[in-house]
């Protein structure tokens, strides 16, 4: 490496100034933009108070959340009334389906003489729908249902009630239930609680999985991906997780429900008719269609009606700014007027927001594909109008000029000199807007123009539907990404070079 | 131009050659027609398709179709005027129509920021914060993902595919979910669109970064340099340029969808336009649409201008 000296040095400044001597802003420019951005954020983060609102977020719901995209719970519980009877239930739209008898819930039965003063009968049973809320009467277990009824009337009777209830998490994890004390062990450490009428006291010291407010209160356990449950003296319940979606062909009401694929499979190709009405291919096929809780062939309907969307406003909006782009185009239409009119329609159409126009759609036809494909289609007329009217005035005019110094109609100088030139990229910016749309429908849906987009969004506000939710994006993932490649294997023929 | 008439006139070869040629346009022409019937098949279904499951027939319809233009027109011209800057209203009669006044934000005692101004402000911040948030993401994970800088095919196609996802995952999804962890607000839409701009930005940059020259990298790689100063004094300063161009260009992209996202609970001045066009407002409507107009146009133009400044007069497709 040789070396310069001063002399040298300063002779190569004096020959290049404009790297030597840069002004100001041409060295800082960086740091300066960097610097603003940095206090724009600054500025935004007071803005949106975001260190307060991450301050307040309920994080450990985010867990939950995201866990029940892909996983689902069933939910045992436990009664104790007073008398030391036990009952175990499990809540109306369990995954299980009505009467499920588990092999992770060991039950032992026995009967014992309930006796009720008729006097707080009426009260009990007046009582009893509120304090079992959401558990319903659909998956009671255990002759339950028939002791709500006896007991408006009998004073005294026999009944089956549960005397030991044992639910298994996994391998470390169990909950057992006696009428007078609650067993839980989870990872080698014993957690002990005696149930006295409406008191409850642990035996020694709380683990760390297990968490109380103040002595008395309900306690709180968290067994990690297995699932969790909380103590009260009369309630104790209990939630296992299971991966994977529960039901996703058949829900509980289906004939099929519960049953193995290879069950099922057997079933349809060479069982008895289990409805005598219709084959049972056709039973179970009209079971997956309208799964109550899946709803395939409402998200399928909604699906497709998103692709229309994007397709069918698209297509309409080429088909419009094709002939529009040749009144807008400076070269071809030579009158101001004509050009600076289509120009502006365009600069309208585009610059009106398609959220405005998908709300007035949805005014005028009401919610449904047809406001979303008229949203599309009037944005993107005025947006491929713009691009299309710019490829027309950068064609090279030779080829024009050839055509019509032979004397072609003007028509055929259209058609022989500049469609060849710029019908590869009308058609190649078509189709990227076709794959961009079908990624934006979803969301003008959401506003009610039709498509996933509100179902996706429904999904959301309940927050208990998360595993919908997830199913939804899958099938919108797979379905972008069967567009992009369609659209990007079109486009690169096309334009006769791998597009991007 | 005669050779085609004198059909009987061709050399044996020049006949060959002659058919060669007709087949070839017959088939093409086969082609478009297939191709066009295909389309017209699937536009006459799509069509079909929507108007079954769309909840007003496309024909009953039909005369409503300028029903939003009613939705637009004030009791009269000041009204705009009135609910634009939150004036008081002659017509106020205590309902929600006219009461301009209430959406007032006053920094001092008499001096207000008009209601939809703040929202408009608000939903431009959005899409400002939230383009910075994906540049700075994108910027780090494109060079990743450059054919021409990592040579690790499965980093590259692993950051590529995460990009893909980012880019492909419905934001209604995003928007939502973090709707229901973080309270309402304006964050949800900031992380829902940043998100979704990552994916869309980082793609733009790794294609800039793998058509940049190579020469800077070579004499960098030549004196010993590492991966990080390569990269930063090779290839950056190339696609600075571009890459603040593309910047610009998301950014008017997401002013329009943190409206979209604020329409569907992102708050901002979309929530604002679902809510008075819902209503029947006329006046508040109209206000709201002639201030995002107003404020499309200015930034489309303000863009347009720097990216001109930037990159000279490059046509840049439209991506998103």
């Amino acid at each position: 490496m040789t070396t310069l000296n001063p002399a040298q040095m300063d002779e190569i400044a004096a020959r290049h100034p404009a790297v030597f001597h840069r002004s100001f802003w041409q060295r800082f420019r960086v740091a300066v933009i960097a610097g603003g951005f940095v206090l724009y954020a600054l500025y935004c983060w007071w803005f949106f108070a975001i260190g307060h609102v991450l301050g307040t977020a309920n994080w450990n719901i985010a867990g939950t959340y995201l866990a029940d995209w892909v996983s689902y719970e069933v939910r045992p519980e436990v009664t104790i009334d007073p008398d030391g009877a036990m009952k175990l239930t499990y809540p109306r739209f369990s995954p299980l389906g009505p009467n499920a008898e588990p092999d992770w819930v060991e039950i032992e039965r026995g009967t014992m003489i309930r006796t009720t003063p008729s006097t707080g009968a009426a009260a009990d049973t007046a009582q009893k729908p509120a304090s079992m809320g959401f558990m319903g009467t659909g998956g009671t277990i255990g002759g339950s249902a028939a002791a709500a009824n006896a007991m408006a009337t009998a004073t005294t009777r026999e009944e089956e009630v549960v005397r030991r209830a044992k639910i298994t998490l996994n391998s470390s994890t169990s909950v057992e239930v006696v009428p007078d004390r609650v067993t839980v062990r989870h990872s080698g450490e014993t957690l002990l609680v005696d149930i006295a009428g409406s008191d409850m006291t642990v035996e020694g010291a709380l683990p760390a999985w297990a968490t109380q407010k103040a002595p008395g209160e309900k306690i709180t356990l968290s067994f990690g991906v297995a699932g969790w449950g909380e103590i009260e003296p009369d309630d104790i319940s209990i939630r296992k997780r299971f991966f994977g979606w529960a039901n996703f062909l058949f829900d509980t009401n289906s004939p099929f429900h519960g049953k193995p694929l290879s069950e099922v499979f057997s079933l349809v190709t060479s069982g008895e008719r289990i409805d005598p009405k219709q084959s049972n291919l056709s039973l179970a096929w009209g079971n997956i269609l309208y799964n109550a809780e899946w709803q395939h062939l409402d998200v399928w309907t909604k699906l497709l009606q998103t692709i229309v969307m994007a397709f069918v406003g698209t297509l309409f909006a080429m088909l419009l700014a094709f002939p529009l782009a040749f009144l807008a185009a400076r070269n071809i239409t030579r009158s101001w007027i004509s050009n600076q009119v289509t120009k502006r329609l365009f600069d309208f159409l585009r610059s009106v927001d398609m959220l405005i126009w998908a709300l007035f759609f949805t005014r005028a036809f009401g919610p449904g594909p047809l406001a979303g494909m008229s949203a599309i289609f009037f944005t993107d007329t005025g947006t491929l109008g713009k691009l299309y009217s710019e490829a027309l005035e950068n064609i090279d005019d030779k080829q024009r000029e050839g055509v019509k110094s032979v004397g072609a109609a003007p028509a055929a100088v259209q058609r022989f000199g500049v469609l060849p030139q710029v019908m590869p990229l009308f058609a190649s910016q078509a189709l990227y807007f076709w794959e961009s749309n079908t990624r934006s429908a979803t969301i003008i849906g959401a506003v009610g123009a039709g498509g996933i987009g509100l179902k996706l969004w429904e999904a959301m506000r309940t927050n208990s539907d998360w595993e919908n939710v997830a199913y939804m994006v899958l099938l919108i993932l797979i379905v972008v990404f069967v567009f992009d490649g369609i659209s990007n294997a079109l486009r690169s023929r096309l334009m006769g070079k791998p597009a991007h | 131009m005669a050779m085609n008439t004198l059909h009987d006139g061709f050399s044996e070869k020049g006949a060959l050659i002659e058919r060669h040629w007709q087949e070839l346009n017959a088939r093409r022409r086969l082609y478009t027609w297939l191709g066009l019937a295909i389309l017209a098949m699937a536009l006459t279904g799509s069509l079909w398709f929507a108007n079954e499951t769309n909840a007003g027939k496309f024909f009953d319809r039909l005369p409503h179709f300028f029903d939003f233009v009613g939705d637009m027109v004030p009791r009269d011209g000041l009204e705009v005027f009135r609910a634009l800057f939150d004036l008081p209203s002659p017509y106020d009669d205590g309902s929600f129509k006219y009461n301009y006044p209430e959406g007032r934000l006053y920094i001092t005692g008499s001096l207000y920021v008009p209601e939809y101004f703040h929202k408009m402000l608000e939903t431009l911040n959005i899409a400002l914060f939230s383009t910075i948030i994906g540049m700075v993401f994108g910027f780090l994970l494109c060079f990743l993902a450059a054919k021409n800088l990592v040579a690790n095919r499965l980093l590259r196609g692993f950051v590529r595919r995460f990009m893909e996802i980012l880019r492909a995952f419905p934001e209604v999804v995003l928007a939502g979910f973090f709707l229901a962890i973080l309270s309402l607000g304006p964050l949800p839409a900031v992380i829902a669109v940043s998100i979704h701009t990552v994916g869309a930005l980082g793609k733009l940059f790794f294609e800039v970064v793998e058509n940049a020259d190579m020469k800077a990298e070579e004499g960098l790689r030549a004196v010993g340099a590492s991966w990080v100063e390569r990269v930063w004094f090779g290839i950056v300063p190339q696609v600075l340029p571009n890459f603040m161009s593309y910047f610009l260009l998301r950014l008017e992209i997401n002013v329009r969808a943190s409206t979209i996202i604020g329409a569907v609970g992102g708050g901002g001045i979309g929530e604002l336009l679902r809510l008075s066009i819902g209503q029947g407002h006329q006046a508040k409507t109209l206000a709201i649409v002639l201030l995002l107009l107003v404020t499309i146009v200015a930034v489309d133009q303000f863009s347009a201008w720097l990216r001109r400044r930037l990159v000279g007069d490059h046509a840049f497709r439209l991506a998103q």
